[in-house]
């Protein structure tokens, strides 16, 4: 097996680890498209490291927290809808990512490698900080698994039960933004959020308890990485899109398939 | 249907050695230009049960999550006795099918236990065949039941439950307010329930405080049926308690004087 290619496996896998337990909750909290607006800001991350010339990896990061830290702060009472603002919001950092690119004209970047991902251009860096990223995801869903499903479930209550409902809530975010960071360099912008959801969507049909679910979610993340990047090395097609396209069909069987109780 | 039969003081209440457990003191609070909670007070001891009435829009809930320090009053104080322990069954339970999650999960978020006592309780509160059951597939009465039980894991020294009756038929409702009377007993806590029942009210209640923004009165049922701020919220005609809703109570009952046992706050 080519090295660039174990390299693209070992980081796809890492990151449908993260991905798999924070897919869940974004999915039972609605928070798909919390996720897409933190997603649009990376490519503003990516210019800041061109601009810092540091790793862009350490950038995103940077800027998907506090991205995701603002949105969070969001005020419930405003005029406009949550929906509306996040969309503006999100947009607003897209477009303003673009023309900052665009104003450094010494740089010639791929964006489209940036959109969909380049995946098998994977260097050792970006491996560790998947890696990294990966295992805090983990520990934190671990440490604060029994809060999160609390406050998921009915928030006045886990207050009343004494959880700390707005550091969760905080939290949750928090880990999120690091998933959609990573991702970037996995599947791209455009497609980052794909990856948290489509596993854990399907996964629901699988799945009898929350545990249940993220365990399956995961092995579904997992999987479509694995077949996608063999099935772009095949058929030479882009890998990223190919991964999502494998989750996608994933998704579809396991909803064609009837189940007694669901 | 027999009003005042039925309420009684319950043996545990010693009015002497009371053990006040909650208190809301003079409480506002407004949304927008909207005066929800007009300085309310309210207060709930050991072994009592408070029960709020009003109708909707009256500001029940709202009092409930002041008291439950779910918001910020923007006037007046809530006390809480000390490590006070709730248990809080609230008016709406969102449920999704998306989160699979079955009774038995529900329960154990509340507490770390064991199947058994989970078991146990179950069958405590009359619902012991669904502990496998997911959270979706249960009816709304069953699911009252299922708050309740959560509630009660706590061991709570006090129970502060939102419209347990909401969804619930008749035949059950008598059944449900029997079991919460039974758990004032045994667990000898105090129980602020909010209600637009009257039934219940009369049935089984210590105290009645009735809402309406402010409290128009408030104490022992057989006082607050004749209470001028009671009548003008539910009407003169008291067995006739389906038509409650139907009055509208924007009233100025300030040319009335209050019963003797009942402190009445006027607007």
């Amino acid at each position: 097996m080519e090295d660039f290619f174990l390299r693209a496996i070992v980081g796809g896998l890492g990151f449908a680890i993260a991905a798999g337990p924070v897919g869940c909750f974004v999915v039972w909290r609605r928070m798909a498209y919390l996720g897409e607006a933190i997603a649009h800001a990376i490519l503003l991350g990516i210019a800041l490291g061109f601009l810092l010339e540091i790793e862009p990896m350490i950038t995103v990061l940077a800027i998907c927290f506090i991205f995701a830290y603002l949105l969070a702060r969001i005020d419930q009472d405003m005029m406009i809808s949550t929906d509306a603002l996040l969309g503006s919001i999100s947009h607003f950092a897209l477009a303003l990512g673009l023309v900052v690119l665009a104003f450094m004209e010494h740089i010639r970047i791929d964006l489209i490698s940036f959109m969909f991902g380049d995946i098998l251009a994977i260097d050792s860096f970006e491996l560790m900080t998947i890696y990294t990223v990966a295992a805090i995801v983990c520990l934190q869903v671990k440490w604060q698994w029994k809060n999160l499903l609390s406050i998921t479930v009915n928030q006045d209550l886990a207050a009343v039960e004494g959880v700390p409902v707005e550091k969760t809530r905080l939290l949750l975010i928090m880990v999120l933004a690091m998933v959609i960071a990573i991702g970037m360099t996995i599947v791209g912008i455009l497609l980052v959020i794909a990856m948290v959801i489509i596993p854990a969507a399907a996964a629901r049909c699988l799945a009898r308890t929350p545990e249940q679910m993220v365990i399956v979610a995961t092995m579904i993340g997992c999987l479509a990485v694995v077949s996608g990047l063999y099935g772009s090395l095949t058929w030479d097609v882009p890998a990223g899109p190919s991964i999502i396209v494998v989750a996608g069909v994933i998704f579809f069987l396991v909803n064609l398939i009837p189940f007694r109780e669901r | 249907m027999s009003i005042v039969n039925n309420a009684s003081i319950h043996p545990s209440v010693d009015v002497s050695q009371r053990e006040l457990l909650i208190e809301a003191r003079s409480v506002s609070y407004r949304i927008g230009n909207r005066q929800i909670l007009d300085s309310v007070d309210i207060a709930v001891n050991r072994g009592e049960i408070v029960t709020l009435i009003g109708t909707n829009g009256a500001g029940k809930s709202t009092l409930i999550r002041v008291l439950l320090k779910l918001i910020k009053p923007d006037q007046g104080s809530v006390i809480q006795h000390p490590g006070l322990r709730v248990g809080y069954s609230p008016q709406h339970v969102h449920r999704d099918s998306i989160l699979p999650l079955t009774v038995r999960h529900f329960l154990a978020l509340g507490e770390s236990i064991s199947l058994d006592q989970i078991r146990e309780l179950l069958e405590e509160v009359g619902v012991g065949n669904i502990l496998a059951q997911p959270l979706t597939g249960i009816s709304g009465g069953e699911l009252h039941r299922v708050m309740l039980a959560r509630a009660l894991l706590r061991k709570p020294d006090l129970l502060v439950l939102d419209e347990p009756m909401a969804g619930v038929d008749a035949a059950s409702q008598s059944e449900l307010y029997s079991l919460i009377g039974d758990i004032r007993d045994r667990y000898g806590c105090g129980i602020l329930l909010v209600s637009h029942d009257l039934y219940m009210v009369m049935a089984d209640t210590d105290t009645v405080v009735c809402l309406n923004h402010h409290v128009c009165c408030t104490g022992h049922p057989q006082t607050v049926i004749t209470h001028p701020g009671f009548i003008s919220v539910f009407g003169k005609d008291l067995s006739n308690t389906l038509a409650i809703y139907s009055h509208s109570h924007d009233h100025d009952h300030s040319t009335h004087r209050p019963e003797p046992e009942t402190s009445g706050r006027h607007a």
